[in-house]
């Protein structure tokens, strides 16, 4: 179904609610094949909800239709030396689709972020507002359209991440963030996982304001382990800790500044995944960065390849063994895990978000209910418990 | 006063006694307050105009403690109002007649420092200085940092996601914190969040942060603290009007220059804060702007000049650069000595909290000048100018009878900054006083999705009653309601 006023996509709920039938919110299906095989439900495409509502470049701030293309939006900021700091891209390809599908409201929804999330902030940190209409057909607005708000409950960062399962976002407010003049990448060369994530954390310890940090084991690259840093900034101060940084790590090992071209081609191997490329389950690891280690310790000599993001919080893991190890090894790391990328039957059987402690799931079980009371967005695509069978 | 709040539970007060000797079971010792004039302390926050005595005050140390209470009081159908240190300055913590107040001041411990996690786990009762202090030696900070941070609980800021000056660079307490243990109204321990950066599921952690002490009472907080920066330079900045001003501060922004700090204090601020404490500023400009950048020395440098460059551009009049760390601070002092400097020039003060879209500034600060003439009552403005978050104080008398007209005035203002695109609230909340204005921002629709999530928490609606939400809906009704075109089937539902 494709809703093109607010008020048919509000009718479109409504009915659907009250007839008992379900609904799968989808923007640009980019991430279609995350989580469960729905089965019985409608598609409701919302990418009808698509162009730019308000963008004063001076403010930063920019409304937009939740459908709008996300390599429109980017575009249009970009125009103005503005991104948005979450670093969103396209997710289309890590399921082997074309790139372009993705929209803004789905980004925003799937409430995933970049290298850049570690210094920058989640979508969450970053929706200031948003219109949508509510699994009880009514359309409803919350927080604003300025950076600064505590105007009644922060109803945007529930709605970032919650994959379309409380409402359909018509309309979002973002805010931007200037654009870095000048970047530079310094990375550090055949480093142990232990050794780089010792060699993060010394980083990020340190003033030279790293916008991102990552690490690729030799076994996903080409035999040659790379530990990498991102500097964002104005060049000056960018070449001053660039020097602060290399001076840091030097006793760790030589360091090494990569050419623009040479950078740009490693973060990107680090958003689309393609050293872990390999046609096993990929997992999503949400760890604190010191225990981003201890959960791969926990899979190696199993087939399980892995690289860090975040500093080491955040583990990209390709296995294709046990989910229940995955899951307890996150859990012992004090994090969680998220199953991105599986075949069907997989998917089936492993619950895609890490299951919750039974009072918070109840909690966001009460909270489902009072978006939703019908449960016309329950759509089965996330289980809370896996399927006994 | 125009203020109604709930009516007070007859059956409640009448079971006084029990309700004091049951607390007492829980906290032994001098933890519950319960002598009329031992209650004084506790009957405002630091929106004073409101008073109301609590029906006792409970002073728990640990979680078990908070828990206990909190299901006691659940099964007994008892309100609790949860309090910090009590310097809300939307009335978030003032007390109710037949309410509890749990006061989580002796909750104060620092838990843990992780550097290589970057994390510092607290109590809610710790202030929020103490943790930057807690973390200092290590050269870290934590960034939030409320004017009130010597007093302020980090509870508290939880509960209203304070700002402070630097949260234009570095963000509001959300921004700032990874984890909560939560206690919910029947009593049930919680952990929201964690150490890590995103949680597992929904996002709840987010919700309780800016909920106003009415989702549950926060026992511990993960928060994210940051490598203190190198260097901090200021500008302090004199224009001939507030127009210049402004654009100067959109050009800043536009330059894609995020200052830590960018302040902005009009004439009559500029002249209560110097009269105050000598900071040195000029007294024939219109607006003074504190641009302060920080980060390492090289970036400051550069940034400073460029600052000067927009500034000079802007037409300002005054431009100097501290030289060193005393002449930094003395930039400072005045703009953070505004309220007592306010203090010293009128018997009573009113700090309002819109924020409005930066380019509206100029056109604003003239229609509050006008506001203040057909009101009669004078008005001082300071903001936090790079984020658009407006603090005018208005001046007024309350012997003279003129609080009451100060609210008016302060309405105004309020429904001025919707009116251009803002917001009622950019860091003090809802709380009571502006609770009867949340129709300016929000429909009956909007507020029936928010104040279902408070049922979600508490459907009995115990946790800090008569916040936030103009009409309070039972939870059962609200389950059932539809609306329709706009209009609730129950138009005339009672207000309390
Ligand atoms: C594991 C994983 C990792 C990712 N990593 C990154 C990353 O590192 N950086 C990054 O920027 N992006 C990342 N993404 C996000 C993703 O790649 C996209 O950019 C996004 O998928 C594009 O949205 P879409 O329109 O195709 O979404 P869809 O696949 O259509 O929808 C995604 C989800 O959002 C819901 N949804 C869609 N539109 C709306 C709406 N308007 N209102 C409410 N709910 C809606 C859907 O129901 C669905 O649950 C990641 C996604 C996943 C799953
Ligand atoms: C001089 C002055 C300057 C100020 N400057 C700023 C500023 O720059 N920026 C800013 O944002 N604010 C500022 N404030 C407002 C105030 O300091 C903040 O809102 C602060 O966060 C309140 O903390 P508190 O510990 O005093 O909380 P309280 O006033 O005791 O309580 C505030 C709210 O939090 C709830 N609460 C408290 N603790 C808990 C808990 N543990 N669990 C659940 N709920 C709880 C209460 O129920 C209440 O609703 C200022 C206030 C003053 C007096």
């Amino acid at each position: 179904m494709l809703p093109v006023t607010v008020r048919d996509l509000a009718d479109i709920v409504a009915e659907t609610a009250a007839a008992g039938r379900r609904l799968e919110i989808r923007g640009g299906g980019s991430k279609a094949e995350i989580g469960a095989l729905v089965r019985d439900a409608a598609i409701l495409d919302l990418r009808a909800f698509a162009g730019v509502i308000d963008y004063d470049p001076a403010e930063l701030v920019l409304t937009v239709g939740a459908g709008t293309p996300l390599a429109e939006v980017q575009a249009l900021v970009a125009a103005e030396r503005q991104m948005l700091a979450f670093e969103p891209f396209d997710h289309g390809p890590i399921f082997g689709r074309p790139a372009g599908a993705a929209t803004i409201g789905g980004v925003v929804a799937a409430g995933v972020a970049g290298s850049n999330r570690l210094s920058m902030g989640a979508p969450r940190d970053h929706l200031l507002g948003f219109e949508a209409v509510s699994g009880r057909g009514e359309h409803f607005v919350a927080g604003g359209r300025v950076v600064k708000n505590v105007t009644g409950y922060d109803l945007p960062k529930l709605m970032a991440g919650s994959w379309g399962r409380l409402a359909a976002m018509t309309r979002l407010t973002l805010r931007l963030v200037p654009a870095g003049r000048t970047s530079a990448t310094l990375i550090l060369s055949g480093r142990s996982d232990a050794a780089a994530q010792a060699a993060m954390a010394t980083a990020m310890r340190s003033t030279a304001n790293v916008a991102a940090a990552a690490h690729l084991p030799a076994e996903v690259n080409a035999g040659r382990a790379v530990t990498a840093f991102r500097l964002h900034g104005f060049r000056p101060s960018v070449e001053a800790r660039f020097a602060m940084l290399a001076g840091l790590l030097a006793a760790m090992g030589p360091v090494e500044r990569l050419g623009e071209a040479e950078a740009g081609r490693l973060w990107r191997r680090l958003r689309d995944l393609s050293p872990l490329d390999d046609g096993q389950p990929l997992w999503r690891i949400n760890v604190p960065p010191s225990g981003g280690c201890a959960v791969t310790s926990a899979l190696a000599g199993q087939g399980a390849r892995w690289l860090f993001d975040w500093a080491g919080g955040l583990v990209w893991l390709s296995f294709g063994g046990d989910a229940a190890l995955v899951r307890r090894a996150a859990e012992a790391a004090g994090g969680h895990a998220m199953l991105v990328r599986a075949p069907a039957e997989h998917r089936a059987l492993v619950p895609t978000l890490h299951p919750e402690a039974p009072g918070v799931a109840a909690l966001s079980r009460r909270i489902r209910q009072a978006f939703d009371p019908a449960g016309v967005f329950e759509t089965g695509r996330f289980p809370e418990r896996p399927r006994a069978d | 006063m125009p203020l109604t709040m709930p009516a007070p539970d007859q059956s409640v007060l009448a079971r006084r006694d029990r309700i004091v000797a049951a607390l007492r079971r829980i906290v032994p010792g001098e933890g519950v307050i319960s002598a009329p004039e031992a209650l004084r302390p506790y009957e405002t926050d630091a929106l004073t105009a409101y008073r109301q005595p609590p029906l006792v005050v409970v002073l728990p140390e640990t979680t078990e403690q908070v828990s206990a209470i909190l299901r006691w009081c659940h099964g007994e159908g008892v309100k609790v109002v949860p309090r910090g240190a009590g310097t809300s300055l939307s009335g978030g913590a003032l007390p109710l007649a037949d309410a509890v107040l749990l006061g989580l001041s002796r909750l104060n411990r620092i838990l843990e420092v992780d550097y290589d996690d970057r994390i510092a786990v607290v109590q809610p009762g710790v202030t929020n200085l103490a943790v930057s202090q807690a973390v200092a030696e290590a050269g870290f900070h934590y960034a939030p940092d409320p004017s009130s941070q010597i007093a302020c609980s980090i509870g508290g800021n939880v509960a209203e996601n304070a700002g402070g000056v630097h949260c234009l660079k570095y963000g509001l307490t959300s921004n700032n914190v990874l984890g909560v243990e939560l206690v919910t109204m029947e009593g049930e321990v919680l952990r929201l969040g964690g150490r890590q950066l995103d949680p597992a599921g929904l996002n709840l952690m987010g919700l309780v942060v800016g909920s106003e002490g009415m989702l549950g009472v926060v026992t511990e907080i993960i928060l994210r603290i940051l490598p203190r920066p190198e260097t901090a330079r200021a500008a302090l900045i004199g224009f001939p009007s507030v127009e210049g001003a402004g654009q100067c501060v959109a050009d800043v922004i536009a330059a894609g220059i995020i200052p830590a700090g960018m302040e902005m204090m009009d004439r009559p601020a500029i002249h209560a804060a110097e009269a105050f404490v000598q900071a040195g500023y000029p007294l024939d400009v219109e607006a003074l702007l504190i641009v302060e950048l920080d980060g390492p020395d090289v970036e400051c440098a550069y940034l400073i000049e460029e600052v000067a460059r927009i500034a000079r551009r802007n037409g300002a009049t005054l431009l100097r650069m501290a030289r060193d760390e005393p002449e930094r601070l003395a930039f400072w002092a005045g703009r953070k000595a505004a309220f007592p400097a306010v203090g010293r020039i009128t018997p009573d003060y009113l700090c309002m909290d819109g924020t409005i879209p930066r380019r509206r500034l100029p056109d604003v600060l003239r229609r509050i000048a006008a506001l203040s003439e057909d009101y009669g009552l004078g008005v001082v403005n300071v903001f936090h100018a790079g984020d658009g978050n407006l603090h005018p104080i208005i001046l007024y008398d309350a012997n003279q009878g003129q609080l009451e007209r100060a609210e008016a005035f302060g309405q105004d203002i309020l429904r001025l900054c919707v009116e251009v695109g803002g917001v009622l609230t950019g860091e003090h909340g809802v709380g009571v006083e502006k609770r009867d204005l949340m129709p300016e921002m929000f429909s009956e629709i909007d507020l029936a999705h928010q104040q279902r999530v408070k049922c979600a928490f508490d459907p009995e609606l115990l946790l800090n009653p008569g916040k936030v939400f103009p009409t309070l809906h039972r939870c059962a009704e609200l389950g059932r309601m539809h609306v329709h075109g706009g209009k609730l089937p129950f138009p005339d539902l009672p207000r309390f």
